[in-house]
Parts: C-alpha cells; structure tokens; sequence
C-alpha cells in the first residue's frame, strides 16, 4: 500500500523542490506539467488502450482553441475554460474517433496525422475567428477560482497547472484500477479474446479515446490560459511526435513513466535545443532510436527490462 | 472542357510523382511489415544531391540526376542492413518511432549541410520549353514526367512478373517464412527491394521537385500525402499504389482548381471517408 503511494508523493515533492530551486524559470516548469498532462492523454490512449496514435495534437489543440476563444467571448473564469477546453477535446476525439477506431495499424496512424492536419487548416483558414497564422491574442483568464490571479511571474500559472495535473493524475490512476481501465488492457493484451468474452471493443476503444482527447483539451485550455496565446502550432506533427517520444521514453501503461518521460525530454531539450532547432532534430533523432534499440519498454520498466536481460529473454515492441 | 482537360493533365503528372515515391513504401510495407515513416527522407535525399550536383557543381540535368538516384541507393543499402533489419521483428508503435527518428537525423544532415532553404534544382533548356497540346501550353518537363512514370510502372510490371527476382518478391510477400524455407534468400530481396524503392522515391522527388518543392523539412511536410496513398492502395500492391496515386494527383488538382479556399479539407475529407468504408484500400491484402 506504501509502495503505490510512493511515486505520486515523490513526484509532488519534486514539484514543489522544482518550484524553489528554479524561482526564474517557472514559465518553463509550468510547460513542463502542462506537457505531462498531453502525455498522460497520450498514455490513457496508447498505453492503456493500445491506440497507436500521432495526431493527439488535434485534441490539445482544439482544447486550446476551445478555452481561448470561451474567455474571450463568453467568460474569463479559468475553471469554466477547462471544461470548455476538455469539452472541445472530447468531442473532436468523440467525432474523429467514430471513424479512425474502426481502422488499425498504419491507416490508424496516418488518419491521426491526418485529422491535426485538417484541424491545422482550418484553424489557418477561419482567421476572422482564430487569428489564422498570427495566433490567437487578446485572452484574459480571470482570477482562479475567484482568489489567485494569474500573476506576471507565473507563480499562480504554475502551482494552477501543478493542481490540474495530479487531478488528471488521480483520475487516470483509479480509472486504471477500475473495471474499465482493465478491460481497456485487455483489449491491448487480445482484442480478439475480449471481443469473445462479450466486450465491444469497438465502443469501448472510442470511449478512451474520447475520455483521452478530453485530457489532451484540458492540456490545451491551459496553455491558452497561461501563455495567453494560441498559435497554429498547437496542432503540429511535431507535438504530437514529441509527446509520443516522451510517452515511450518514459514507458508506457505506467502513470509515472509519463511524466519522467516527459520530465526528461523537456529537460534534455532545455539543454540541447539553445535556439537552433536543427541541431536539436539531431539530439531528439538519435535519442529516439536509442530508446527503441536499448529501452523498448522505457525508462520506467528499466528494473523489469534488465531483469528480464539478465535471464537472457528478450522482449520486442509492445 | 478546358478545364476538365486541364485538371486531367496536371493531375495525372502529379499522380505519376506520388506513384513514383510511394510504390517503393507500398512494397517495402508489405513485404517487410515495416511502417516507414522516413520513406519521404529518400526522395529528400536524392533531391538535395541533385541539387548539389546540379546548382552546386554543375553538371548537367541527366547526369545529376542519375548520380543522384544513385547516391540515394548507395544510402539506402547500409541504413537497410544496419537500422532496418533490426527493426522488423518490432512492434508498430516501435517502427514508427525509430523511423520518426530516422526522419529527424535526415533532416538534421541535409540541413546541416545545404541549409534549410529552398533546394532548387535547374532544368535543362529542352525541358523547360513548352509544348502545344492544342488546348493548352505544357512544360516538356511536365509531359517528361509522366513519360517517365509510365516507364516505370511498366518497368516494374516487367521486373514483378518476368523476372526470377520477381517471382521471389512476390513469394516473399505472400509468405516471408514459406518464401524463407524454399530456400529463397529473403535477406537479399528486403535489401534490394528497399534499395529499388529508396531509388524510385529519390527519381519522383528530383523530378516531382516543380510541384512538391525540395528543402530539408520534405519528408515530414510529405509524410502523410504518402502514406495516404499507401493506405488507398492497400499494402503491398504495386497496381493498388498506381491507381491510388493517380486517383490521388485527380482529386487533389480537381479541388484546387474547383474549390480552392477548401481544396485541403475536401482532399482530407474524401480520403476519411474512403477508409471508413474500406480500411484495407482499394487492392490490400488481409
């Protein structure tokens, strides 16, 4: 029971030793967990599920545009964008899903792409109402929850995005104890065998994904509340590439690996990226084939990984 | 009627492009079950040497070209025997990722080493002259273009069923282990096959660089017209890929032409549709 407990608590405790050991980069810490929270849609979708998926930008992005445009036009309430960012990430999930779970493997994968794309697109063609290429401006969150202002250090923006996230956390962390959740592995581990034990996989892979763009819309809300900017971006392969990189670095199905995962990246990309982003496309490349050559099963199965090598097995791909 | 004939001719070389570059994905997924995302980085490749070796050192049109398509080969051959093989035996999410990443390293190179500007690659004067096919004025590029596409579906028939390796392409396709314990050397076929494919992508993106311009982000700006044919096709089909492609360059020129401001969403919209009604594609195997 004090073994469960331990990484959530650990986590927290980093979070809090992160926020008084880097006072000046609080912008970052906080894209950090606001990233975590896209990762751990991702891990909902992939790692539960096992939906192969390189479009979870769609959501976030929709998400972003859903709370941004809500603040500015309907009301400032932070929370209130939240749900209205959640809201627009499950219902493009729900929309999206509805065909793309119907197919598998690489038509799966390219329909994903395929959706930021035209999500992309059309945000790029509506401009009266996003902004097209110049982004998204003018959005004013209120104070959360009627008390903490956003502040122009990012104090509130941090320790706001921290809250979101280990409630999405929690969330993810009972759903996947929860009969759903299992059976959500089985249709991982067997589609076939839980499609004959009555279960409709179909159904039920939408509903995860559904649940998971939502997440990804909450990631999405806060950015837009806390950067008080939404660009096109937002929808790019490259985050969704990115976030799936940080899923598997870490290890997927394990809450925890998706946020050391992403922890990591982010850190490394800090370091790396400076202001050249080529050279960081060489950093991420090769980072991303040593993690599928020498850690398949990531950074947190690494006890497993090296139990299993010292019996001399050998696991490939999930 | 201009028109129509107009969105024919454009759509039909676009198409030959796209067939050009994706056969060899086609191929390569449905013999080695391999989601190769860094497939557009060959066609990448083989457009920034031509560049190179065209703009940079001169030579002209036809040799670059060939060296080009070459050199790409010569690539393709070692990154096959060193990265590929290993990653055949994993899972999809894993392919994906190492070929993800391989895309970033190409990416990475060329720009490391050209720049990330525009890779223009100059065209001879015979073709950039035009023809009069009465209706309309075509760039003799244009019509070399789909010239060489139909050589190379040709090509490719006569390789696929003619020839002794393509009776074992085929077998292995069919059935790798069977294929395998015929005593066919499958090895040398992924190889090959893959290096065939990697010339074929480099050959469509030197001459496709008119419609889909060359510079070092290609493969991931490409990545998903590619595999869109790909997926039409159906894994592993050659005619699948080829009819794809041309019904693709159509559709797509079609809604540039009739519906600009959507062109884009209509494209997506079709292809959605499409593979919800058949996810194999038109030609795939089960």
């Amino acid at each position: 029971m004090a073994v469960r407990f331990l990484p959530p608590l650990l986590m927290l405790l980093a979070a809090v030793a992160a926020y008084f050991l880097f006072p000046y980069n609080l912008a970052f810490l906080t894209r950090i967990v606001i990233m975590v929270v896209l990762v751990l849609s991702l891990d909902l979708v992939l790692g539960f599920a096992g939906i192969a998926t390189l479009g979870q930008a769609a959501m976030y992005g929709a998400g972003a545009y859903a709370a941004g445009l809500f603040a500015i036009h309907v009301w400032a309430d932070p929370v209130a964008g939240l749900v209205a960012g959640a809201l627009a990430g499950a219902v493009l999930a729900a929309l999206s899903g509805a065909v793309l779970m119907r197919t598998q493997g690489l038509t799966l994968i390219m329909l994903t792409i395929a959706v930021a794309q035209i999500c992309a697109e059309i945000a790029n063609r509506a401009r009266g109402v996003t902004g097209g290429a110049d982004g998204l401006r003018g959005i004013r969150p209120g104070k959360v929850l009627g008390v903490w202002e956003f502040d122009f250090i990012g104090i509130t923006g941090y320790w706001y995005a921290l809250a979101v996230m280990l409630l999405v956390f929690a969330v993810l962390a009972i759903l996947g104890r929860s009969p759903f959740g299992l059976s959500l592995r089985g249709i991982h581990e067997s589609p076939a065998r839980m499609e004959a034990i009555g279960v409709s996989v179909y159904r039920r892979r939408l509903a995860a994904y559904t649940l998971g763009g939502g997440i990804a819309g909450i990631a999405g809300a806060l950015t837009a509340q806390i950067t008080q900017l939404v660009s096109l971006e937002t929808f790019s392969f490259s985050l969704s590439a990115e976030a799936l990189i940080m899923l598997i670095l870490g290890g997927t199905g394990r809450l925890y690996g998706a946020v050391l995962g992403t922890v990591i990246f982010m850190a490394v990309h800090h370091v790396a990226a400076a202001n050249d982003p080529f050279n960081w496309l060489f950093v991420i490349g090769a980072l991303v084939l040593a993690v599928v050559f020498f850690l398949p099963a990531g950074i947190a199965h690494l006890p497993t990984s090296l139990k299993r090598l010292s019996k001399g097995g050998r696991h490939a791909g999930s | 009627m201009n028109l129509l004939l107009n969105i024919a001719v454009d759509g039909i070389a676009y198409g030959m492009i796209l067939f050009m570059i994706a056969v060899g994905l086609s191929v390569t997924m449905g013999l080695m079950r391999v989601v190769n995302l860094a497939h557009g980085g060959f066609a990448l490749i083989g457009g920034a040497l031509a560049h190179w070796l065209g703009a940079g050192l001169g030579l002209p049109f036809g040799l670059a070209l060939l060296l080009a398509v070459a050199g790409t080969i010569v690539i393709a051959m070692p990154l096959e025997r060193l990265v590929y093989r290993r990653i055949y035996g994993f899972g999809e999410l894993q392919q994906v990722l190492a070929t993800i990443g391989l895309t970033f390293l190409m990416i990475a190179s060329v720009n490391l080493l050209l720049g990330s500007s525009l890779l223009a690659i100059p065209l001879p004067e015979a073709l950039s002259r035009s023809v009069d096919l009465g209706f309309r004025q075509l760039t003799a590029h244009r019509a070399a273009v789909i010239a060489v596409g139909a050589l190379v579906i040709l090509g490719l028939w006569a390789l696929l069923d003619r020839t002794r390796f393509g009776i074992r392409l085929r077998a292995a396709v069919d059935n790798r282990d069977t294929a395998s314990a015929l005593g066919i050397d499958t090895g040398r076929i992924y190889m090959l096959t893959f290096a065939l494919g990697a010339g074929l992508a480099a050959l469509g993106g030197i001459l496709g660089a008119e419609l889909l311009p060359i510079d070092a982000y290609y493969p991931l700006r490409y990545m998903v017209l590619f595999l869109i044919v790909v997926a039409i096709g159906g894994l592993g089909s050659i005619l699948g890929s080829f009819v794809a492609a041309l019904a693709i360059g159509l559709i797509e020129t079609a809604s540039r032409y009739l519906v600009p401001d959507m062109a884009t969403i209509t494209f997506f919209g079709i292809v959605i549709l499409f593979l919800a009604l058949r996810p194999r594609g038109l030609m795939g195997r089960a």
